[in-house]
């Protein structure tokens, strides 16, 4: 009997303790504001990993975008309609993404997404989208396929639906490259992460370094549920390199730079915009001074345009930074609301104008915070400014900024 | 592969191999008794390192502490705290998630202990950050650095060993030794011993069957814990899933040295990761994990009971 009581009592604290989760986990909201009782309702989605490491990222993703619209809200941009912010988490994990992508796509009233983070969670996530006519717009997929198809040499758009802000690996890696040439380093081990993103930064780095000069020491890769990179290190260490290029993301990087060092191997690590994080220098503590990241755009404190974003991110006080894709994000989410104030006034309703709004995010114009926002026929960005970051100090610090 | 090189990833391979190896002494010892693989041990271990890492915060902390001060005050009071949460929350799921199943089917405790496993990961990440001057306990976070430990390094030849290497193979050695004396040389170790091999008879023998699985439940989770401080200090950060992967491979430790054989979880677990470290600097990295899977299924081939042996009791 007192074993009975005993049990019932366990799966009763358990069952509370899981709603308790769940309500913590939540992070789907809705953003309807004061406006009038007659408006209409638009969504703009967001997929970003909103849990789990690269959380820092996907926050400041979901925060940019909710900024963007509340911004929109006030002022009136779209008479008649109220926009709502849609936010699904992806674990940067394909097949959630997946799901969080077919759920926006099963809701009528969602014009346009901004997201993924991951070009590994955005390969299934367009396609979904694509189907039902809704835009994407990225603020931080790298992966040069996603616009260009497989074939770089050939390239072929994949999906009229995807939009993206930010220079692609086939810029980024290049421009480490040249950095590091510049600076007189010639031999370099690389490392990744065997995902899309990491795997792709370090394919495009290498293939430039090699052909401008530089040689490739060792090429390792490590896996991102490793936590213990010392064999790697001790193997890189053999081959004496003067700098380590790893493709991937801070919560590898940091700790991997941390143990580099400790083992003796006294070289900068750099990497791609998935370094360019407070968490980096978390996790690689005194380590990680004079470690290198290229991010994408000029850096958002120092330009002019980037300055009233900035301060209206502070002022609305989110619990976390903007972070790297912050400032891409707002933009992303302006661009969406740029074409839905071509394609909705005089709408009926959301779903029967999809089309149209895909149309009118690849023709937009305008001025964002990162600089001026227009697309190629490809989706790619117009403008595609990168930026090389040192950590000095213990804070990122902008060091060379040039177009790609 | 030169001799330096070569002493160097024997060391990388100790090292990961002594985490192992103390993760994979409480798989062994808690299927050695009750026959049950505890999936949510390599939480346990994930808890042990958490609760260290909640000492040092509740002390203040402190960064800029001298070196015998770290070592021999912050250390031991930091270990204590991983011990006490790990045996505690050990204890409680074994008294709420396995005893209530005792007498049900194999699989339901299976299930039961992959449950535990999932819920505590949850909880560490949603509520750890909750506590007054917790990190975010969503993302990885920084282990605090043991002065006199962290960051030096012991040179010996050409072969520089890290000092939280040498402490990873100490505490194995010492946790071992400790298990050692307490499963030969105790009252409470040999009825521990007597009920892994006949339950039953033990029980008859006036043995409290209930309290032995306890005991092995805490002895598991103290060695976790120990091991969770250890990868804090070797690994240098910690969060809330470190517990899957290094479980799973404990586990495989376990099995490789033979489950329910505490020498052979040490056995396995250093020969795992001996064979990680050399699979990695003699092929390319990204096969390091196939090589290791593929010496288990070779020894499993050709050895069935592990390398020192099953010791389970045979209950048809």
């Amino acid at each position: 009997m007192n074993r009975n009581h005993l049990r019932v009592g366990a799966a009763a604290v358990a069952a509370l303790l899981a709603f308790a989760g769940c309500g913590a986990r939540s992070d789907t909201t809705d953003e309807s504001t004061s406006g009038g009782d007659a408006n209409k309702t638009v969504k703009i989605g967001v997929i970003a990993p909103l849990s789990g490491d690269l959380s820092s990222f996907g926050a400041g993703i979901r925060n940019s975008v909710e900024l963007a619209i509340r911004e929109a809200n006030e002022s009136g941009a779209i008479p008649g309609w109220t926009i709502e912010l849609a936010a699904e988490d992806d674990q940067a994990t394909p097949d959630v993404g997946q799901n969080a992508a077919t759920k926006l796509a099963g809701d009528d009233t969602v014009a346009g997404v901004v997201g993924t983070m991951n070009s590994s969670v955005a390969q299934p996530v367009i396609p979904v989208l694509d189907a039902a006519n809704i835009p994407m717009v990225s603020p931080a997929n790298t992966l040069p396929a996603l616009t260009k198809g497989a074939d770089l040499t050939n390239p072929v758009r994949p999906n009229a639906n995807f939009f993206r802000l930010c220079a692609s690996d086939d810029k980024q890696g290049p421009f480490a490259a040249q950095y590091l040439l510049d600076s007189g380093i010639t031999k370099v081990a690389t490392v990744h992460d065997k995902k899309v993103y990491g795997k792709g930064l370090v394919d495009e780095f290498a293939k430039y370094f090699e052909a401008n000069g530089g040689e490739i020491v060792a090429a390792e890769t490590i896996n991102p549920d490793d936590k213990d990179y010392n064999t790697v290190i001790t193997k890189i260490k053999e081959a004496n390199p003067e700098a380590i290029y790893y493709g991937g993301e801070s919560p590898q990087a940091g700790p991997l730079s941390a143990q580099a060092k400790a083992a003796g191997l006294n070289v900068p690590l750099m990497g791609g915009d998935g370094l360019y994080d407070a968490s980096f220098i978390d996790l690689a503590g005194a380590a990680g001074e004079g470690d290198l990241a290229t991010s994408v755009g000029a850096p958002v404190d120092t330009l002019a345009s980037a300055k009233a974003f900035v301060d209206a991110y502070n002022a609305a006080g989110f619990d976390s930074g903007y972070s790297a894709y912050g400032a891409y994000a707002y933009d992303a989410a302006n661009t969406i609301i740029e074409a839905l104030k071509v394609t909705l006034p005089g709408a009926a309703d959301v779903k029967s104008v999809r089309a149209q709004i895909v149309e009118a995010v690849g023709k937009v114009s305008f001025t964002g915070a990162t600089g001026d926002i227009a697309f190629d026929e490809f989706g790619d960005n117009k403008s595609r400014v990168l930026t090389v970051y040192k950590v000095e100090s213990g804070a990122w610090t902008p060091v060379k900024s040039g177009e790609a | 592969m030169n001799v330096t090189l070569f002493f160097e990833q024997l060391v990388n391979g100790l090292s990961l191999g002594s985490l192992y190896a103390l993760i994979a002494v409480g798989y062994t010892v808690v299927y050695g008794i009750i026959q049950l693989i505890n999936f949510a041990h390599g939480e346990i271990f994930m808890v042990g390192a958490f609760g260290a890492y909640t000492v040092w915060m509740v002390v203040g902390s402190p960064t800029a502490l001298s070196w015998p001060m770290a070592l021999f005050v912050l250390l031991p009071a930091m270990i204590l705290g991983g011990v006490v949460l790990s045996v505690g929350t050990a204890l409680a799921t074994e008294r709420f998630a396995y005893r209530p199943l005792r007498g049900a089917p194999r699989l339901a405790p299976l299930i039961s202990a992959i449950g535990i496993s999932v819920f505590l990961q949850e909880f560490v990440r949603l509520f750890y950050r909750k506590l007054p001057g917790a990190p975010d306990s969503k993302r990885a976070i920084p282990f605090p650095r043991i002065e006199g430990i962290t960051g030096h390094s012991l040179q010996v030849g050409a072969v520089a060993i890290k000092l939280s290497s040498v402490f990873t193979v100490v505490a194995l050695a010492v946790c071992t030794a400790f298990l050692w004396y307490y499963i030969n040389k105790t009252k409470t170790g040999r009825a521990m011993v007597a009920t892994s091999q006949d339950p039953d008879t033990a029980r008859l023998m006036g043995i409290d069957v209930d309290a032995v699985i306890m005991r092995a439940f805490a002895v598991g989770a103290g060695l976790a814990a120990v091991a969770g401080v250890a990868h804090g200090l070797y690994i240098g950060n910690i969060d809330f899933k470190m517990g899957f992967m290094a479980g799973l491979k404990a586990f495989t430790a376990a099995v490789l040295g033979g489950i329910g054989n505490i020498n052979g979880a040490v056995v396995g677990g250093l020969v795992l990761g001996i064979v990680e470290s050399f699979a990695a600097q003699l092929g390319n990295s990204a096969w390091k994990d196939v090589w290791a899977f593929v010496i288990l299924i070779l020894v499993l081939v050709f050895r069935p009971q592990g390398i020192l042996g099953a010791k389970v009791a045979d209950r048809a």
